[in-house]
């Protein structure tokens, strides 16, 4: 799976923890929640409401919908959009998100 | 009581917060919208804190790049909203003026503006190859933003298939960074240097520059040892055991097969309006025949068919950064002069230098879309070519349908292309071309998807959150 390095050190940036599938993944402070997982070698982060084809991200501005993740129990969030923040849980979105029972 | 702003901005990239900058110097009471997370857009994504906290990615990045902390920085004492996604501009009230909706940290908003901006730039042109869904799969654009943005860049088998400048500036990046690029596969059609030199003179004298630069990019391209391919066809990413990228196939200039193994395929034929705001307004589009794409139709100033609403930058037509910043500040004189802020004499006197470098830019862009036109078989994707992403609609299908879909919409109700969370953003210029080949007509005459708020996903939640929330 692909990986991606960072460029130089850190500089300034802030080391941050956040959980991909339970695990514990480090980014930096600055990163968007998809920029973190390529980051990672996350790979495939979601499957398709229509096939369950697998996806990752493809534009990284906002367009595309491709890097669609769960984050904090809240499903459909564009990944690329969403800066990382500490103690945040991701998961993969596998198909099309369910409706919350509770409402 | 809701107050009513003289100015909505939407976007903070080049032309949105030069129009910020000019709103203040006019004394303006405006605010900006950007649905990113910072300022800067997409050239100058994330340019204001690279140039504070990474300082080494700054010098990486190059001297253009920082020109984005400046722009950030000439936009300070405007009110500035990032993660604010505009979903819905209403039609003009009794009073000119137009509602706008937006979501922020997950509670929808409104403000009223008797003039809009609509700042939101560009997208690169959906590129519908077979295998352009896998995983591994990107856009050039996407590379850059992860550069801009976190500074990462990819460390496996890159292999970089489009036409145009920004895969130059991306291989020469990846050359800096030491990543061994497989391959540049160029898509860029044979015999266009010739066609573009009689617009360099032109261009040269406008833009020397820039030119230079793009010389310098295509030299450095050629001497770095990675293996270059010209005019390049039939590009097609091919999947391995795992599901991911695994090879890329393509067509040479003579036309055998090739195959190059491949961690990363990075995709670009060129960018395009992101049309969602301003078709949601109704405002009048017109296909541009050399860039292959819709344009906006407007005055001198950037004003649309929509009264009171600006476009600026990219999204009205392809002209890159520096256009935007004076198509920005051009409207912001124009919405100034016609609030009562400013006189027509004074408005004119500030427009000159702006007016003079778009008609610069402009020249220089005359010379880049003859060199790069955007490849003709982007309207003949191969019959297993996903076209629509979000609902998987391949050009088969989509073919079946387009001799008798009487438009985009007609071919979405058959179909459900269009239909998804993008919204049709992924497939509006490929559907509307293949209709237009179908039927035998043009693309002017095809026509577009018709585009309904909320232009992003929301939340019934969040629309309900409208009534308890105060204006903006």
């Amino acid at each position: 799976m692909m990986r991606f390095d960072r460029l130089s050190s850190p500089g300034r940036t802030r080391r941050i923890s956040f959980l991909f599938e339970g695990e514990p993944v480090e980014a930096q402070d600055g990163d968007t929640v998809a920029t973190a997982l390529l980051a990672a070698g996350a790979g495939a982060t979601r499957s398709t409401p229509a096939s369950g084809s697998a996806r990752g991200a493809y534009c990284l501005m906002g367009v595309c919908f491709e890097c669609l993740v769960e984050i904090d129990g809240v499903p459909n969030r564009q990944g690329c959009m969403v800066p990382v923040a500490e103690g945040m849980s991701v998961r993969r979105q596998r198909g099309a998100a369910g409706v919350a029972e509770d409402m | 009581m809701t107050a009513v702003r003289d100015l909505l901005i939407v976007g903070a990239g080049a032309a949105g917060l030069s129009a910020a900058a000019e709103a203040r110097e006019l004394g303006l009471d405006a605010l900006v919208l950007d649905e990113q997370p910072e300022p800067g857009g997409q050239v100058y994504r994330s340019a204001a804190r690279v140039a504070e906290r990474r300082p080494a990615d700054l010098a990486f990045l190059g001297a253009d790049y920082a020109r984005g902390a400046e722009l950030v920085a000439a936009a300070t004492g405007v009110e500035r909203r990032q993660g604010a996604t505009v979903w819905q501009i209403g039609p003009a009230g009794r009073d000119g003026s137009r509602e706008v909706l937006w979501s922020e940290a997950g509670t929808a908003r409104r403000v009223l503006a008797r003039t809009i901006l609509v700042a939101s730039g560009a997208m690169e042109r959906p590129v519908p190859v077979p295998g352009w869904t896998l995983p591994g799969v990107t856009t050039v654009g996407a590379l850059q933003v992860a550069l801009k943005q976190s500074g990462i860049y990819p460390a496996g088998r890159v292999v970089i298939a489009g036409s145009g400048p920004l895969p130059l500036l991306l291989a020469e990046q990846l050359r800096a960074a030491r990543v061994p690029v497989a391959a540049i596969l160029d898509t860029t059609p044979s015999g266009r240097t010739a066609k573009a030199l009689p617009l360099l003179p032109a261009a040269a004298l406008a833009a020397p520059d820039t030119l230079r630069k793009g010389l310098a990019l295509l030299k450095a391209r050629d001497r770095s040892g990675v293996p270059v391919w010209r005019h390049v066809r039939d590009v097609r990413a091919e999947t391995g055991p795992d599901g991911a990228l695994a090879e890329v196939r393509f067509r040479t200039a003579s036309g055998d097969e090739e195959t190059i193994a491949a961690d990363l395929l990075a995709l670009h034929e060129g960018v395009v309006p992101n049309p969602q705001l301003t078709r949601l307004v109704g405002a009048e589009h017109r296909w541009h025949e050399a860039q292959r794409c819709f344009h906006l139709v407007t005055d001198p100033w950037g004003e649309t068919s929509a009264a009171g609403v600006y476009v600026g930058g990219d999204g009205g037509g392809i002209l890159g950064a520096r256009a935007a910043e004076a198509s920005g500040r051009l409207a912001v004189l124009s919405a100034a002069s016609r609030l009562g802020h400013l006189a027509e004499t004074a408005r004119d006197f500030r427009a000159a230098p702006w007016q003079s470098r778009l008609r610069g830019e402009r020249a220089l862009r005359r010379l880049l879309d003859v060199l790069y036109p955007a490849p003709d078989w982007i309207a003949e994707p191969a019959d297993e070519a996903i076209v629509c992403r979000c609902e998987e609609i391949t050009a088969g299908e989509l073919r079946k349908v387009a001799g008798h879909a009487a438009g985009p919409n007609q071919a979405k109700a058959y179909l459900r292309c269009g239909m998804g969370p993008c919204q049709g953003r992924l497939c509006g210029l490929t559907v509307t071309e293949m209709i237009a080949k179908a039927r035998g007509t043009t693309p002017a005459e095809t026509g577009y998807y018709r585009i309904r708020a909320p232009i992003k996903p929301v939340t019934l939640d969040e629309i309900a959150s409208l009534d308890s929330e105060g204006a903006a």
